[in-house]
Parts: structure tokens; C-alpha cells; sequence
């Protein structure tokens, strides 16, 4: 049994000047350091012992960290320092990316989030993070600094199991960048959590939808889900299906029964297998359902 | 572990300490400065005892280290009341019976000022939502909330 009330372990707080040093250092200390963001997800799992690095590299004050900013050419460009809360104030987000702000909004609690950052949720890489699905959604790519410069990393292919990513050593992520969102998109985020507000997702389910009339249902469909898979999972056959024919309730049902039949999840302490299965088709035929009204159908 | 002169101003006055790296805001507060109104609950950002206000916006001080906080303006619970008057939201979670064991009061009224500073006129769900992250074993929540509600009819318009 783990001390329900451990105190942080003993490690050294570095504040790099560059760069350049940040990702020198971090890939001179494999296995013993790690960037710090927020620490929302560090320092529980450094309490728990489960981390045990011995440096902690503070990478917020380096350029462009704390740089939020949206344009109609460029997109939107969310600092990996931003934390949620300032994020969420920017109008921007909540016109132009509803389905982030959704997301956004859903995780722990509103003091949580003055520290959690997206950029954080998506490098601590949890099948749960609940705005991991709508940064795939809009295309999302991310900054990354490494010791052999600047590169983009599309978050397409970046997860490889719980807590893994194909970040190498010495990378730090400068941002993640969401590119000039589809006209008219709509978005819905619904969580399943042991409770109405805060929790972990026992099934997270993000749609994204917008008028697209060169496939035969006039629409563009995206779903993604989170804790039913190893990593965060697009379903593009649901893209397929949706885009196939006149939106009917027969053809949603077909859509949501799709959903159930791709998703793998496990049994752990927020709920089995086969209970998450049974929700991923049904959290997938009420969003659908959601979006389908934000449309104006 | 080497220590870190930190600079900091904590309900209105200049601290300067030195932390170790490993210290939260939260032991800081508590055992450094002395200020132990400011709980310790769960030590994983869910229970809310440790809210505290960090250049106005509510962080849970146990998620943080001390030494993160350099130049920045924390205020806690012993900084809602001036010069010995409670502020409208202390006397009105009292008027209101929202405190039984005491626990998790600093940590939902930081939260409660927080809401209140960013919206003056909260709705119910508003307020629940706001407090979200602010447990509370005792009361059941719905004095709370009507103190909050109280509190913010005291306010004086802008």
C-alpha cells in the first residue's frame, strides 16, 4: 500500500536559459529528468513513486512558450506553458475551435486548470486525456525542440501506449498548433466520469462535424474516443459511414454500433470492458445526435 | 538539495525565503511563512483544501512548488478579511451555516472569491461548477452555495 499522504521525493528544480541548454540537459540526463509544465500529472505521479527523476527541468519561461495566439491564415498557436484557463479566455477558441473549448472545459476542476496545460495532457499521454481527441480532430501538430533544432511533430502517429510518445531524448514541445478550422465546424465533447464533474473519463467521446458537400451525406464527420485503447483513437471507418448516405436515425445507430465494434478497451477501477463498450455506442448515437441539431439538420 | 531564494508577495506583503526544490507552495505557506489557514487534504489536487489565489486565479498550492512562484502575488485565507473585518463571503458562509468541521472553508472560499471576481452574478450551476474542485464531507454543498449567492447580492455594483 502507497503512503496516502507522501510528500514530494527529494530533486533539483533547473531553469534553463535556452533552448538550446534545456534540451542539452535533458538529453545528457536520460531517465533522470524531465520538462515540467504545469505538474499536474508530475507531481502525483512523483508522490506515488511511480517517477523518480532527480532533476525537474522548468521549460515555461523559455521563448514562445507562454505565446497564445490565433490568425486566420496560421490557425491557432496554444503555448505549452498556456494554461487551460488562459486559453480558454480567448474568444477565439471557443468560436473557431468549439470542440477543444468543450474538452477543455471537461478536465478536473477550474483551479486544476490554472495549471494544466493541452500541451501537457497530450505529452503525458494517458488514453484518458480528454483534450487529446479534438487536438487530433482539428489536425493538430506539435513544436518540438530537440537537440538537433526546431521540427513539427503531426499528432497523427505521436502515441504509441499509455504514457509513450515518440518523443527522443532532449525533445521539449514548444506548442501545439491547430491549423485554420473547417467553416461552420461544430463540436461535442461528452465524458463519462464516476461523476457528473471532475473526474477521469470512463469513456470520453469528441465529434467534430462540418458541411461538406462533395460526400453524399453533405457533412464531414470525425470521432474520436479516449480510455478505450491503449492510445487516443480516431475511428475513420465512423467518417466513412457517416459520409456514405442521407443521415438518418437508421444510419447514426449503424455509426454507433460501428464505434462499439473498433474500440478495445480494458477493465480498470473506473469500469470494465464491456460496460465501456456498451457506452462507446451509445455516448457515440447521443453526440451524433448533438451534433447533428448544432448543425441545424 | 541546494536551495532557492525565492521573492514572493503573500496577502499584500514582501516574503523572501529559501525553499528546496522540493517544496510546495502549499508547505511553504504552512511551515515557512506560518500562514495555516491554507489546508492540506489530499496532496494530489482534488480535494481543493490547498486553493489559494496566484495573481488572482485559484491554484491548488500543493500542485505547484514554492520556488515556481517567484515574483508572483499569492493571496490565501487569512487575506480575505481587512484589518480585522471579514470580507462579505466570510460572514456570509457563516450567516449561512455553510461550515461544520472548518476543512475544506479557506480552500471553498478562495474558490468563491475567484468566481466571484470573474462573475459578480453566478447562476447555481455557475457556482457548482466553480466549485467543483473544492470537496466538502460535511454540509452537503447547498449552504455553501447560498452563501456564495449571498454574497454576491452584497456586492456592491460596479
Amino acid at each position: 500500500m502507497l503512503n496516502p499522504h507522501p510528500g514530494l521525493p527529494e530533486f533539483e528544480y533547473i531553469k534553463p536559459a535556452s533552448l538550446a541548454e534545456a534540451s542539452q540537459f535533458l538529453a545528457q540526463h536520460v531517465g533522470d529528468a524531465r520538462p515540467l509544465l504545469g505538474g499536474t500529472d508530475t507531481f502525483v505521479r512523483m508522490r506515488d513513486g511511480f517517477w523518480t527523476d532527480k532533476f525537474l527541468v522548468d521549460v515555461k519561461g523559455l521563448p514562445g512558450m507562454t505565446d497564445l495566439s490565433f490568425d486566420q491564415v496560421k490557425g491557432l498557436r496554444v503555448g505549452a506553458a498556456v494554461p487551460m484557463n488562459r486559453m480558454l479566455r480567448l474568444p477565439d477558441v471557443a468560436l473557431y475551435y468549439p470542440l477543444l473549448a468543450e474538452a477543455a472545459e471537461s478536465v478536473a476542476s477550474y483551479q486544476l486548470r490554472s495549471r494544466a496545460t493541452v500541451v501537457g495532457n497530450i505529452c503525458n499521454a494517458s488514453p484518458a486525456g480528454d483534450t487529446i481527441g479534438s487536438c487530433i480532430l482539428y489536425d493538430g501538430v506539435l513544436e518540438v525542440h530537440g537537440v538537433d533544432g526546431l521540427r513539427d511533430e503531426p499528432l497523427v502517429g505521436f502515441f504509441k501506449g499509455p504514457g509513450k510518445t515518440i518523443l527522443k531524448a532532449g525533445d521539449i514541445v514548444l506548442a501545439v498548433k491547430l491549423p485554420v478550422p473547417p467553416v461552420s465546424n461544430v463540436g461535442h465533447y461528452i465524458k463519462l466520469g464516476r461523476n457528473k464533474l471532475s473526474d477521469l473519463s470512463i469513456v470520453g467521446v469528441s465529434i467534430l462535424a462540418y458541411p461538406d458537400k462533395k460526400v453524399a451525406s453533405g457533412f464531414h464527420f470525425r470521432v474520436a474516443l479516449a480510455s478505450v485503447a491503449p492510445i487516443p483513437l480516431e475511428l475513420k471507418n465512423l467518417t466513412e459511414v457517416l459520409a456514405s448516405g442521407k443521415i438518418t436515425p437508421e444510419l447514426l445507430d449503424v455509426a454507433a454500433q460501428a464505434a462499439m465494434d473498433a474500440c478495445n478497451p480494458i477493465d480498470d477501477v473506473r469500469g470494465s470492458a464491456r460496460y465501456r463498450k456498451y457506452m462507446v455506442r451509445n455516448l457515440v448515437r447521443r453526440g451524433l445526435e448533438n451534433i447533428w441539431l448544432k448543425l441545424g439538420q | 538539495m541546494s536551495l532557492h531564494p525565492v521573492t514572493l508577495k503573500i496577502n499584500g506583503s514582501l516574503e523572501q525565503v529559501n525553499v528546496p526544490a522540493n517544496m510546495t507552495l502549499l508547505t511553504m505557506l504552512r511551515e515557512v511563512v506560518g500562514l495555516t489557514g491554507t489546508k492540506n487534504g489530499c496532496t494530489a489536487g482534488e480535494c481543493g483544501a490547498c486553493t489559494v489565489l496566484i495573481d488572482g486565479e485559484p491554484t491548488n498550492s500543493c500542485m505547484i512548488l514554492a520556488v515556481e512562484c517567484e515574483g508572483q502575488e499569492i493571496v490565501t485565507i487569512e487575506g480575505l478579511a481587512n484589518e480585522g473585518r471579514l470580507s462579505i463571503l466570510q460572514e456570509s458562509i457563516i450567516e449561512q451555516g455553510g461550515v461544520q468541521c472548518g476543512f475544506c472553508t479557506p480552500g471553498m472560499l478562495i474558490s468563491a472569491k475567484a468566481l466571484l471576481d470573474r462573475n459578480s452574478n453566478p447562476s447555481d450551476e455557475q457556482i457548482r461548477a466553480a466549485l467543483v474542485g473544492n470537496l466538502c464531507r460535511c454540509t452537503g454543498y447547498v449552504r455553501i452555495i447560498n452563501a456564495v449567492h449571498q454574497a454576491a447580492a452584497h456586492i456592491p455594483e460596479a
